[in-house]
């Protein structure tokens, strides 16, 4: 009885023994993504992996992605049980954040490869890359042709912004028109990165900041000094005034809202821009306003990385150097409305190609953004910044919030010895 | 007591092994863990190792002070008032930020009342803390009685002998079914501000008078929507306890007070609600429990706004050890709520005891 058992576990060891054997001639490199459930992102990364397995033999990239929502509470547990993949995707203002909690290591990419990538795209920390975008993202104010000829507004361009008082006159106008129920749609329902993302570059045009960028270690004074105050006044009667819904407003409004012709203008995502188009004739994509230090929006989109455990840093480094290439950057710009990372890919791409019809939010991406705070106390952060914001725009005093607000993240910066600045 | 349970009783420790070893490894565990992390500095995410830091989590969450504002007074000395006659104070931010009172630094306004021309302002370390404390006590206080009075009414009309009586009983339980988060993104659109169905019905039941009241966007109304829509969702789950306790009930008991002539009040007065005894005691704790735990509905209708008046104790549990990376200061919250609710059982299991 005993003997049997023995004999076909053993046969059962060198069976697997060959199988593996088999398997050995290409090393497996695990990699991870957000992107489940968006089928078009997941299709060109499929084709990227089958495209690198097929071109050499030492690897092969074997592919898991999740939804979006889960993504990033699944890469802390598995850093946490010690089982991360050897790729992975990060979001690029929580970048810093992996890297000092050390899940990730440099990445080693030809630099040459990255020079005409936009600025948004490189995940730097410390000086070193540590994870590079196939796509960035940027925003816009959408409007409607006609109503700026109508109302007499002139038409602003990134070297040319519209000033703070032409910004609010624009508003004014399309007030006093009465077409719209509101003038301004901010997408104030999306309480996640959404807050930061969009509406930090404004505290940052007014002159604040979430945190002080010179040490990163208070926010004293960036976020509650004179011009974030000012910003915050600005912020509130923004709603007060009934130039814009709260954070109350239909979660619908975001993606249909401005279609449906509810609002004149939209502070939107160019994720948003190809399908504003086919049902907006006249739609045009104008550059943020200037509210007196610069119009400014925010940048950084996904980027792909390496885990520090990964055994086969060469393989990951390799694989992720061939996804950089032009033809797979325009073909996640085709399939999804990004912004490719290249100007060469824009070129290949008919929506943000010279002339194309986004072809301004590459502009956009290229002259006004700028990162959020490049600091692993930014998730934190974040979340402080988009509770202030709610507030504030829910009628909460705004020097007493901001001060609030302020005192969290200094707390927080204590508590973690400075987040190794 | 001791020798029974270790006397001869191998089988049965062996059939409870499974159970125990459960509540210990998910139940019991975890909380020394809890009460452990929350007098470290422990972070979720972080290349610092975790320190030992006493008490210093709970003396940023719970510490509390009362401090003066006196009225801003012109030259002349006299009091300075608004355009509406309000007294003008100085702002709290001149005391909190002020380095002559370092002892105050990083506290914000919880409230104020006014004695006589000065203001007495309640200053907190932690204010949405404070907050979600108060909502969390205000939301137990008004879901027990709705929660186990409607589920007793319900149980009441059901334990009748009616034609297609289970259809009713199916109808009531449904929404425990049903998950809770599902539950929570419906009535989101049942409170919507604009078109939702509750504002719909009010203004057709009015003919049109009704003016559409955004009921998760306001401060005086979020709290309360989230109390009916929670009441109404689990009602149907205390309604069946209930209902298994009237069951319990003699038939013999009812006849003889038909039998005296007893009314319906009295029959219900002298019969059903002696008979009930143990199970109101179970449903006021179940509920009392429950309630503490709120937090899916937070989550998934307000995020604990607006302006915080929907905050509750898990869910700042949750936001501040996952969201903001911060497990001791989530779990200091834990084991606050859990000395909470210990206490709150312990007082209605005194309240409640039988007096023989």
């Amino acid at each position: 009885m005993i003997r049997t058992a023995t004999r076909i576990a053993l046969g059962t060891v060198s069976a697997s023994m060959l199988l593996s054997g088999a398997a050995m001639a290409q090393t497996e490199l695990t990699m991870w993504s957000h992107g489940a459930g968006n089928d078009v992102e997941i299709k060109v990364l499929n084709q990227i992996i089958s495209d690198f397995n097929a071109s050499q033999d030492d690897y092969k990239v074997v592919f898991e992605s999740f939804p979006q929502g889960s993504y990033n509470d699944s890469v802390v547990a598995a850093a946490l049980a010690g089982n991360l993949p050897c790729i992975l995707d990060v979001d690029g203002p929580v970048l810093p954040n992996w890297v000092w909690a050390g899940y990730l290591q440099p990445l080693q990419i030809d630099e040459s490869k990255i020079e005409t990538f936009l600025p948004g795209t490189k995940g730097y920390w410390n000086d070193q890359l540590y994870g590079i975008g196939f796509w960035d993202a940027a925003v816009a104010l959408f409007a409607r042709k006609s109503d700026l000829e109508a109302w007499g507004l002139r038409m602003p361009t990134v070297d040319e912004p519209w000033t703070k008082d032409e910004f609010m006159a624009a508003l004014d106008a399309a007030k006093e028109s009465g077409k719209y129920e509101f003038p301004l749609d901010l997408g104030m329902n999306d309480q996640g990165e959404w807050y930061p993302y969009a509406f930090s570059p404004f505290l940052e045009s007014f002159g604040g900041d979430i945190v002080d960028r010179t040490t990163y270690q208070t926010a004293e004074g960036a976020l509650n000094g004179d011009a974030a105050i000012e910003f915050g006044e600005w912020w509130q009667s923004l709603f007060e005034d009934g130039y814009a819904p709260g954070p109350a407003e239909d979660p619908a409004d975001q993606a249909t809202g401005f279609i449906n012709g509810k609002f004149a203008f939209q502070w939107n995502g160019n994720w948003r821009a190809v399908a504003t188009m086919a049902e907006v004739d006249d739609v045009v994509f104008l550059p943020a306003p200037d509210f007196g230090h610069g119009n400014i929006i925010g940048a950084a989109s996904w980027q792909y990385a390496i885990s520090a455990t990964c055994p086969n840093p060469e393989g990951a480094n390799a694989f992720i150097e061939f996804a950089l290439d032009d033809k797979y950057l325009a073909a996640f710009s085709e399939g999804m409305g990004l912004i490719p990372s290249t100007p060469t890919a824009a070129e290949m791409t008919e929506m943000y190609a010279e002339g194309g019809p986004l072809a301004t939010f590459y502009d956009l991406s290229a002259k006004q953004a700028m990162v959020r705070p490049v600091t692993p106390g930014y998730v934190v952060q974040a979340k402080v910044f988009t509770k202030a914001l709610a507030d504030i725009a829910n009628g909460a005093d705004v020097a007493d919030t901001l001060d609030a607000a302020v005192d969290e993240i200094d707390s927080n910066i204590e508590n973690n010895q400075g987040y190794g600045h | 007591m001791a020798s029974r349970l270790t006397r001869s009783n191998r089988a049965g420790w062996l059939f409870a092994l499974p159970g125990f070893s459960l509540l210990f490894l998910f139940i019991i565990i975890p909380f020394f863990f809890a009460f452990w992390l929350s007098l470290t500095n422990q972070r979720l995410v972080s290349p610092n190792p975790a320190e030992f830091v006493g008490l210093e989590n709970y003396r940023k969450l719970l510490s509390v002070a009362v401090v003066t504002l006196e009225p801003e007074r012109d030259e002349a000395g006299q009091i300075e008032r608004d355009s509406d006659g309000a007294i003008k104070y100085p702002r709290v931010r001149t005391i909190t930020r002020n380095s002559d009172n370092p002892q105050y630094r990083g506290m914000g306004e919880w409230f104020r009342w006014h004695s006589g021309d000065n203001a007495k302002v309640v200053i907190a370390s932690d204010v949405v803390f404070m907050k979600a404390l108060t909502n969390t006590l205000i939301f137990a206080l008004f879901i027990v009685p709705l929660q186990g009075g409607g589920a007793l009414l319900l149980a009441l009309l059901i334990n009748q002998k009616l034609r297609g009586i289970n259809a009713f009983r199916t109808i009531y339980f449904l929404p425990v079914v049903v998950s809770i988060v599902v539950i929570s993104l419906l009535w989101r659109f049942i409170y919507d501000g604009d078109d939702g169905l509750l504002n719909s019905l009010l203004g057709m039941l009015s003919f049109g008078l009704f003016e559409p009241v955004d009921w998760l966007g306001r401060t005086d109304t979020a709290l309360g929507s989230i109390i009916v829509m929670s009441a109404w969702q689990a009602v149907g789950f205390h309604m069946v306890i209930w209902l298994a306790g009237l069951q319990t009930i003699s038939p013999t008991l009812y006849e003889a007070a038909a039998i005296e002539g007893s009314s319906r009040w009295q029959t219900f007065r002298y019969v059903t609600w002696p008979g009930l005894r143990n199970t109101a005691v179970l449903v006021l704790i179940v509920i009392t429990m429950q309630a503490f735990a709120l937090f899916a509905q937070i989550n998934v209708m307000t995020n604990g706004g607006p302006l915080d008046s929907t905050q509750t104790l898990v869910f700042q549990a949750v936001e501040r050890g996952y969201g903001k990376q911060d497990i001791s200061g989530g779990s200091v919250i834990s084991v606050v709520l859990f000395l909470l609710v210990l206490l709150i059982s312990a007082v209605q299991g005194i309240l409640t005891r039988e007096r023989k």
